[in-house]
């Protein structure tokens, strides 16, 4: 509703079709007149600047002023270690690369124009539509100094699920970073000891991932079974 | 089932193995005083009186003192998460009240805050679900510091506190089942509002509490405020200081307690917390016993708001004014009402979709089978729970069910402070170090 550009406006790019016809049912004569409905996927934002965010002392949106300090710690192009910066309902995303992510961790923490020095944690996020970026680790920092916050989304292709571990930085990720290689199997490379936290240590697969089977539920009836949830007919 | 097998196995890697069943005190320490070997791992947990629920602790102890605390956590692990990615945004709120479920409400406007903010109509929530919302947030922080202290009093031996705090809370529960019709996992704040207005009569039951919970808190300070027992078991114990809470991402009371007035009600305010006259309560101790005091203080804070509450409630500006959003997209078509058969929609609102209006009855079965929409995106709200910072981070793809929910539970943080405030010291302090962190495993391990 804010800040999305309108999809599928002429002159746009189409979106990929995530999805066709209505409750998931696929083979069964469609009475509903749903069939013909057509789902495109949400565009990938990306924001130009200026980035803008609540007006601080110095006169110019906060986010603008995050960037602009990051870059000048950076001390080159901010396009370099940031992909892509994203304001969407009034939160500032930086899309870093995996590359660069634990000297972007270091200076958010460290220089006194940014201090964000509360790390809330990390939490997994799968997209396995999103092309060789399927796993992401998504940070959200504070800074208690400039009362502002920052998301910092880290990605990962599924064939290569490894992403630098922050908790030499940021040491209260050690939990959260082994919950998200538990529930999504991201490897953070350099955590002090990467071990399962929720699941059973001998537990296989990384059950919070899209493609994790789900198992149905068998009925005393006629040896008929409940299907798994994502397979059951339902609106999407 | 032979223990003397497994026994045996783990001896030849560990060494000499010792089942503890209970009053078995003296046995044990006969066996180990003939043993040669300096250190001793305890593995306390998941059943245990004293860890707060399931939570395990594997101790390594030199005589009565811990040179490792490990943590195992997962017991409790229910997928909630991921269960609610297929149910739709408004079932979400039953599965999240049921994480921390001694702060119920904190964990449902986390949520649904975090949804609001998705859907863009944060600044639509009528001011009287605003309002409702802040009373049960503070009510229901009165009843987890209770329960906080209470069991922090029993793992300590004293059943007094323990008493004390079970019979305040059960006020607040009371409270709770008045205005919901549940004691716990009420599911009452929904986006877009509130389920339903408060009953005939809230606001003078709120008033008779709001008689009473000064003297009790007094009761409870009494008791335990200068207790000599008390305070040899609390102060100078679990000692950690802002840098130790910054590194660890520990927030709320235990932060507080170590001086940093930090409080997102006053430095990121929701739901009108700005309009509310109170005050952030810190010690500079960084101790159990701080933390104590700050949350003594901090139900006293939250009387105060409640009263504010209650003022506001009463008052012409909100009298009968709707709780939830207008936007009929959104806000749950129902009107519930108490019949001769229990809680459930209201005779009007039957009527009105079975006998006049067929597009009310479509719109009626579309929003509660189907659900709303929220465009496609994601969000991070965060509230102040009794804790500390509890956050919502919210990912739509633009369908009627989360694609993904992640609770930023403090309890979790917050077990990873056990090896930085147990190292070192006694064990018997562990029980305390840990009480004081409040964890919930329900919220820890979601």
């Amino acid at each position: 509703m804010t800040g999305n550009p309108p999809a599928n406006l002429p002159g746009l790019p189409e979106e990929p079709v995530a999805r066709t016809g209505m409750f998931g049912a696929t083979g069964t004569g469609d009475t509903s007149g749903y069939g013909g409905l057509v789902v495109r996927r949400a565009p990938k934002l990306s924001t130009p600047r200026p980035y803008g965010g609540p007006v601080g002392p110095s006169g110019r949106g906060d986010f603008d002023d995050i960037a602009d300090q990051l870059e000048r710690a950076l001390g080159g192009d901010l396009a370099e270690a940031v992909e892509s910066v994203v304001v969407d309902r009034g939160e500032l995303t930086f899309h870093v690369k995996r590359e660069r992510l634990l000297e972007v961790c270091r200076h958010l923490r460290d220089d006194p124009a940014l201090r964000f020095e509360l790390s809330l944690g990390v939490s997994g996020v799968h997209y396995p539509d999103d092309t060789g970026a399927e796993l992401h680790a998504v940070i959200h920092l504070c800074s208690i100094t400039h009362n502002r916050r920052l998301r910092v989304e880290c990605a990962a292709p599924d064939a290569d699920p490894h992403v630098p571990s922050t908790v030499e930085i940021y040491p209260t990720h050690d939990w959260h970073e082994r919950e998200a290689y538990d529930l999504f199997g991201l490897i953070f490379d350099g955590h002090p000891a990467l071990t399962r936290i929720q699941m059973p240590d001998d537990w296989e697969g990384h059950p919070q991932r899209k493609d994790y089977p789900l198992g149905g539920v068998p009925v005393e009836y006629r040896g008929a079974e409940i299907p798994a949830p994502d397979e059951r007919r339902s609106y999407a | 089932m032979s223990t003397a097998y497994d026994n045996a196995q783990e001896e030849a890697t560990e060494g000499k193995v010792y089942t503890v069943t209970g009053q078995d005190w003296d046995e044990l320490v006969a066996a180990v005083a003939g043993s040669d070997e300096e250190r001793l791992v305890i593995n306390m947990g998941p059943q245990h009186p004293s860890t707060h629920g399931v939570l395990r602790l594997v101790l390594t102890l030199d005589g009565e003192t811990v040179i490792e605390a490990r943590t195992v956590i997962g017991y409790l692990h229910t997928g909630i998460e991921k269960n609610m990615e297929f149910r739709t945004w408004t079932q979400g709120t039953t599965f999240v009240t049921r994480m921390d479920y001694l702060a119920p409400i904190f964990n449902e406007t986390a949520y649904c805050l975090g949804v609001e903010k998705l859907l863009g109509i944060t600044d639509r929530i009528p001011e009287r679900a605003d309002v409702i919302r802040v009373l049960m947030m503070e009510l229901n922080r009165i009843s987890s510091h209770m329960m906080a202290i209470a069991t922090f009093g029993m793992e300590l031996g004293a059943t007094t506190p323990f008493l004390f705090g079970i019979r305040e809370r059960e006020m607040v529960l009371d409270l709770f089942e008045y205005i919901t019709g549940l004691r716990m996992n009420m599911a009452y704040i929904r986006p877009g509002g509130v389920s339903v207005d408060l009953p005939a009569g809230t606001v003078d039951k709120i008033g008779e509490f709001l008689k009473i919970m000064p003297k009790r808190i007094y009761e409870m300070r009494k008791l335990l405020d200068a207790n000599p027992a008390y305070l040899r078991r609390t102060k100078d114990v679990a000692y950690l200081d802002l840098t130790g809470c910054m590194a660890l991402g520990v927030t709320g009371p235990i932060l507080r307690s170590a001086g940093l007035p930090w409080d997102l009600r006053k430095s990121q305010p929701y739901c009108g917390y700005e309009t509310y006259d109170f005050d952030v309560p810190t010690e500079k101790t960084c101790d159990v016993y701080g933390r104590y005091l700050v949350r003594m203080s901090e139900m006293e804070e939250s009387l105060k708001i409640i009263e504010q509450c209650l003022d506001r409630l009463a008052g012409p500006d909100l009298k009968g004014k709707p709780v939830m959003i207008e936007d009929k997209k959104i806000g749950w078509p129902a009107q519930l009402a108490l019949g001769p058969d229990g809680f459930g929609n209201s005779p009007d609102h039957i009527a009105h979709i079975m006998g006049t209006s067929m597009e009310a009855l479509i719109h009626h079965f579309k929003l509660v089978t189907e659900g709303f929409r929220v465009p496609a995106g994601q969000a991070y709200a965060a509230v102040e729970s009794p804790r500390g910072e509890l956050g919502a981070h919210v990912v739509s793809d633009g369908g009627t069910r989360p694609y993904r929910v992640h609770f930023r539970d403090p309890s979790f943080t917050h077990l990873q402070a056990i090896p930085a405030t147990c190292e070192g010291g006694m064990v018997a302090d562990v029980i305390s170090a840990v009480a004081s962190l409040d964890p919930i495993m329900g919220g820890v391990d979601r």
